[in-house]
């Protein structure tokens, strides 16, 4: 009943891991495949081998979680190895990249053996990736453009939410070739320590995710779909089945699940049977619901 | 949670490289369980409680030094406590400890010992002057002691205190991943419980930068029991702070 196909791959189900969350080991994507994700997307990964930003990195908020990893990851030469892992789960693995310019992500694209890719042009606190490029649709349509080239996996394109209209970036991905576009990435935040006015964060400010980003989220989705032919994956707060349920009524033909896999790593077999129970009774289908609140 | 402002109000030298600061501020102390410490401007670092307002730190690195720095009246941040702790079981209870793996340890054995468990304790250390809170264990249960130059007891590592047949109810063990390795390899798996240290970034179960294969060390862990690790990269491979995969 949750069953889907997704830019050509076959999903058990529409709710996928998001990127930056257990994904650094193929042991830990593994598991949450076997945790009944219908796909996985690992950490985001980059030419060379990166620490990220110092700790603290990551600090809970009202209604969310303010983060600045600061793109750590092990470099793709060292990463096919749990790319292979995670496959041990019986999902789609989907290989999130970075880079500063289109040459580097399709040097990476190149390299890695995915079920598809997903262009971070969109993490808001490391300077010269990111958001730094994600906010110029010219170069997320050239980036686009220069890894559809590069691998014949599909391409998808992680967009940023702190732009003053994410039409124009998704349109410019769309553009570029790619084949579906993830909305969204964390929005620009920061937290201060009032005991001595210092920035909680080690880089001092960071990106929202959790509950207080779903309905940025949304209205993001909705706007996409409006003028998008491409699918649009939805992320951003998700942490029940009914959020998932108003993603794709907002135009999200899949999900993707982040911060709520911290307090329930079984938050993907705990979804799939209330939304088929739900969708049951209403007697819809995920073709029905999916844009529905575009058609009332 | 946001990191609580906490002020210390004592500093022990324990030994020459180990520290216990006590601070303004209990907190709930489930041993085995971590709280994330952050030295302001610096970085933030895990650590276990070794009383309910202090921790006991191990000079080895910026962090650390850092917090050495650190005087009564000066202030950190905490966050947590996170983490599972030990599983509390009564009987026959041997506790082995290495360096500063001591200090989720003494609490331990101070509450299992409240139970009326009968308690040995084996303690290693680089050197006599490291031993460390020996008057804790001392005070619970019998003490064996080990260094690795000789200076007092057993001359040689603490696993050489530890014989094969070694038949108590439950194991407790914390300290080098090396040392917890060989105790596994002569314990009883499914009867003993380790508490790992790995490079923790979030604290909360999220990032995934902590994990040993699919277990995550800040929230499904720190302690787990050792039929659970022998199923693991546990011994033999670590992460490093990109997430590369590197020998312990």
């Amino acid at each position: 009943m949750l069953s889907l196909t997704l830019t050509g791959l076959k999903l058990e189900n529409p709710l996928m891991l998001a990127a930056g969350i257990m994904g650094t080991t193929g042991g830990s994507l593994k598991r949450i495949a076997e945790c009944g994700a219908g796909a996985v997307v690992t950490k985001s990964i980059g030419l060379e081998p990166k620490n990220g930003h110092s700790n603290p990195s990551m600090v809970e908020v009202d209604c969310g979680f303010l983060n600045a990893m600061g793109l750590p990851n092990p470099s793709y030469k060292n990463f096919q190895d749990e790319i292979d892992t995670a496959r041990k789960g019986s999902v789609p693995v989907i290989a999130s990249i970075f880079g500063g310019f289109a040459d580097e992500f399709s040097e990476i694209a190149k390299a890695l053996d995915a079920d598809a890719f997903e262009l971070n042009v969109s993490c808001p606190h490391a300077h010269g990736y990111g958001t730094d490029i994600g906010t110029d649709p010219e170069l997320v349509e050239d980036i686009t453009h220069a890894v559809k080239k590069a691998t014949s996996a599909p391409v998808w394109v992680k967009l940023t939410p702190n732009v003053t209209d994410i039409k124009s970036t998704g349109l410019a991905a769309q553009r570029g070739g790619a084949d579906a576009v993830v909305a969204i990435n964390t929005v620009r935040g920061m937290a201060i320590d009032i005991e001595t006015g210092c920035p909680i964060l080690g880089n001092r400010f960071g990106g929202l995710s959790g509950r207080a980003i779903k309905p940025v989220a949304i209205k993001c989705v909705f706007d996409l779909y409006e003028v998008l032919d491409i699918p649009v994956i939805g992320v951003g707060g998700i942490s029940d089945w009914r959020d998932a349920v108003e993603f794709m009524m907002a135009g999200a033909r899949a999900v993707q699940i982040g911060s709520a896999v911290g307090e329930n790593i079984n938050i993907f077999q705990d979804i799939s049977p209330c939304m088929e129970a739900f969708m049951a009774e209403k007697q819809w289908t995920l073709d029905d619901i999916y844009g529905m609140a575009h058609e009332v | 949670m946001k990191p609580v402002n906490v002020i210390i109000t004592k500093v022990v030298d324990e030994t020459p490289t180990i520290r216990t600061f006590f601070f303004d501020t209990s907190f709930e102390l489930i041993p085995g369980r971590f709280v994330m410490v952050w030295i302001r401007g610096v970085d933030e670092i895990p650590m276990a409680l070794s009383y309910e307002n202090a921790i006991t730190v191990q000079k080895v690195g910026p962090a650390t030094s850092a917090l050495f720095e650190l005087e009564e009246c000066d202030s950190f941040g905490i966050r947590g406590p996170y983490g599972t702790g030990f599983e509390i079981k009564n009987g026959s209870i041997m506790l082995i400890a290495g360096g500063v793996g001591a200090a989720p340890l003494a609490p331990l054995a101070e509450k299992i010992s409240s139970n009326g468990a009968k308690i040995t304790t084996l303690l290693g250390a680089r050197t006599r002057d490291e031993l460390l809170f020996r008057e804790r264990f001392e005070s619970v249960g019998e003490l064996k002691v080990a260094t690795d130059d000789g200076s007092e007891g057993e001359h040689g590592y603490v696993t050489e205190l530890l014989e094969a047949q070694e038949n108590h109810d439950q194991i407790y063990c914390c300290g080098p991943e090396i040392m917890m390795k060989k105790v596994l390899d002569i314990v009883e798996p499914s009867r003993t419980q380790l508490s790992l240290h790995r490079y923790i970034k979030c604290g909360i179960g999220i990032c995934g930068a902590c994990c040993v294969d699919g277990l995550r060390v800040c929230r499904d862990g720190p302690v787990f029991s050792g039929d659970v690790l022998k199923k693991t990269e546990f011994g033999v491979f670590r992460r490093n702070e990109c997430g590369e995969r590197v020998r312990v």
